[in-house]
């Protein structure tokens, strides 16, 4: 089992009548809510957050990009996972990811991305999601139904610029490079694994599959909504023939909150769920799911947005939101039994962990991460042994990693006999 | 009475819409799509013979990913004009299909020496912007296409069944086909450089725009106005941007008066 630490990087100052007086959270959210001083701290609080999830011994600690989004404050993702390369020694860099349909050239990813494979020493994990509607589209202006196309051209590119060992000639609808030949390129050979966002294209998973990449499904929603998506991934897996029904094929992000027990995990942390689940994903549903960007098998499949659900979001109470999955939280032993239930029922390896939720501070969000790598992990990480073996989906670290910061002293010419 | 018929151009199968009598005439229709019953063709109809072809997503066309952009949508077009067998028709197009029209005369200035846009996108003014279709609600449309939203969303949903989950399903369905086809030539900004081509229409061209068009202002028809010599606009009072729906008689004269 792989368990990242994720963050999404919330705004945390959402006023309370936000919901009320706002029409979205993201694309149109109002630039008079952002403080640029506030975002000081707040950055650098979440990085702090990221790089205590490696002294933790998380496998993975994650970032992800958004565009123009209350709750998530991280349109380059590859910064903040620069820092991170720097400031921690042995968590996976998984960074889910870089939309690639939106670099041009997408070379760029490709150089980034072995930027910080070479800085962190073969810790990335990397990412390629086609981007939400409100990031690829309206945010970014990307036409709806080319997105795709865009997105598998930009996929081609990057992974012959990691592996060709010539300049090569691309001639794309989209691209058109007459010397492709980045420097640097990563340290993992032939390329670091690749991690998919979807949110159940049929197409996506077929990607997956015919490219031994691993599915990721990062839903709000919680394992139990996500079982039938999940469960039409692992039919298509095996539809396909795919040679192994190996769990980290799969990845699901779940959102959750340890404390010492189930009442106190309630009084510490409600609020901020609270604040998560019904003011940063009050999004405009005219923003959710741009006439194009899904293909029509995907909608006759009935896969629609997630943040387009047909009757809205209504007010999640905590009850709601911890009996309907959204969220586990409790005791260790509550949540250990509720994880087994997710790793087991979706039959994935890897766990996008979401612990710090909303508007949560930090010291909470310390103790409820402390509290799951101590007595909950531990008895998760042995729960699927017969696939232990699997590491075509995670990173292959160097041994010998150099250490951030550890210059010599600077050089001293010998000292000339003085003259008098 | 429209027929519906079908013709075969390098983009596969196309259906179109055919009757009336009279000079021939090609109508392109808009982001919003067609039907048989549409007043503007009973209108047109009366005294041209209309062809009206299903823009490639619309109508039950198949899917062509191979066009992707508005010389590409041009150039379709113009194989569907010849397919039909026509030479220099009328050729009349409102809104997405008006700037495919004015696309068409710009392209090939010889071939068109009638052109009627009505309510045309393909400009973009940036003190006049337009609003962001891809981003409204369908209980939304009516109050930016209508000079009267509510007799206007009663003509939207005539005959829907919008409380079926089935129908709502195919309406989905439909919608992204249409509307994922329309953002090629209009998402995220209508405008395409039509612009800068203007000038090379040669046609007898007439405007026409509903006074009280919220989706793309009457402002705009000066704007093509200015691009086409000797252009000439009719403004229509009380109509919105479906002048098509609320004045089909007056958009019909209008285009009489190019013939």
């Amino acid at each position: 089992m792989k368990f990242t630490w994720f963050n999404l990087m919330p705004w945390p100052y959402l006023p309370d009548d936000f919901r009320e007086k706002n029409r979205s959270v993201w694309v149109d959210i109002d630039q008079r809510l952002f403080d640029p001083v506030k975002a000081h701290e707040v950055y650098n609080t979440y990085m702090d957050l990221l790089e205590y999830a490696d002294t933790l011994g998380f496998d993975g600690i994650g970032v992800n990009e958004h565009h123009q989004n209350g709750y998530g404050i991280m349109p380059s993702p590859n910064i903040i996972a620069a820092g991170l390369a720097r400031r921690t020694k042995n968590a996976a860099l998984v960074v889910l990811g870089n939309s690639i349909a939106l670099y041009n050239p997408p070379v760029r990813v490709a150089e980034e991305f072995a930027m910080l494979d070479c800085i962190s020493g073969g810790r990335l994990v990397a990412g390629f999601p086609v981007g939400t509607s409100m990031d690829t589209n309206y945010c970014y202006g990307q036409i709806p139904a080319l997105t795709r196309e865009k997105y598998a051209e930009a996929h081609e590119l990057i992974i012959r610029a990691w592996t060709e060992r010539e300049p090569f000639a691309f001639n794309g609808r989209y691209n058109k490079l007459r010397h492709v030949n980045i420097w640097p390129r990563p340290i993992q050979q032939p390329r670091p694994p690749v991690h998919i966002p979807g949110g159940g294209s049929v197409e996506t998973y077929d990607f997956c599959i015919d490219n031994t990449y691993s599915y990721s499904y990062l839903s709000f929603t919680g394992y139990i909504r996500a079982k039938a998506l999940l469960q039409g991934y692992w039919d298509q897996v095996a539809k396909r023939n795919a040679p192994d029904t190996s769990p980290y094929r799969a990845g699901f992000a779940q959102t959750i909150c340890v404390a010492e027990t189930d009442e106190e995990a309630e009084r510490l942390y409600s609020e901020h769920v609270h604040y998560f689940y019904n003011r940063c994903l009050h999004v405009y549903p005219g923003f959710a799911d741009a006439p194009g960007y899904r293909t029509i098998k995907t909608i006759q499949s009935g896969a629609l947005s997630q943040y387009a659900p047909p009757r809205g979001f209504g007010e999640l109470t905590w009850k709601d939101l911890t009996e309907g999955g959204h969220v586990i939280a409790g005791s260790p032993e509550t949540v250990r039994q509720r994880m087994e239930e997710l790793i087991k029922g979706l039959h994935v390896g890897n766990i996008f962990c979401l612990m710090h939720v909303g508007n949560m501070p930090a010291d909470k969000c310390m103790y409820s991460s402390k509290l799951f790598a101590e007595k909950v992990m531990p008895k998760l990480k042995t729960l699927m042994p017969e696939w232990d073996h699997d590491e075509r989906f995670w990173c292959h670290p160097i041994d010998r990693r150099a250490t951030p910061g550890s210059l010599p002293t600077p050089y001293a010419p010998a000292r000339a006999t003085e003259h008098a | 009475m429209m027929q519906q018929k079908t013709i075969e151009t390098p983009h596969g199968q196309i259906p179109y819409l055919e009757g009336g009598s009279g000079e021939p005439l090609v109508y392109l229709h808009g982001a919003g799509g067609m039907t048989a019953g549409d007043p503007i063709l009973e209108a047109l109809a009366a005294t041209h013979h209309v062809y009206a072809p299903y823009l490639p997503g619309y109508g039950e066309t198949e899917d062509r990913p191979d066009l992707r952009d508005m010389l590409d949508y041009t150039l379709h077009t113009w194989d569907v004009v010849r397919a039909l067998g026509l030479k220099d028709p009328i050729l009349v197009g409102h809104s997405m299909g008006g700037m495919i029209a004015a696309e068409m005369a710009a392209v090939s200035p010889n071939d068109v020496s009638r052109l009627v846009l009505i309510a045309p996108a393909g400009l973009w003014i940036d003190e006049h912007p337009t609003p962001d279709i891809f981003t409204l609600l369908p209980f939304e449309l009516p109050k930016y296409l209508f000079h009267d939203p509510e007799t206007g969303a009663k003509l939207m949903t005539a005959g829907l069944r919008i409380d079926d989950p089935e129908f709502l399903k195919s309406y989905l369905v439909r919608n992204a086909r249409q509307m994922g086809m329309a953002g090629k030539l209009l998402f995220p900004i209508p405008e395409r450089g039509l612009g800068s081509r203007l000038y090379r229409i040669r046609a007898k061209t007439v405007i026409v725009w509903g006074q009280s068009d919220r989706m793309i202002p009457p402002v705009y028809a000066r704007g093509f106005e200015a691009g086409i010599a000797g252009s000439r606009v009719v403004e229509v009072p009380e109509a919105g941007h479906m002048v098509i729906l609320e004045k089909p008689a007056v958009v019909a004269e209008a285009v009489a008066s190019v013939a």
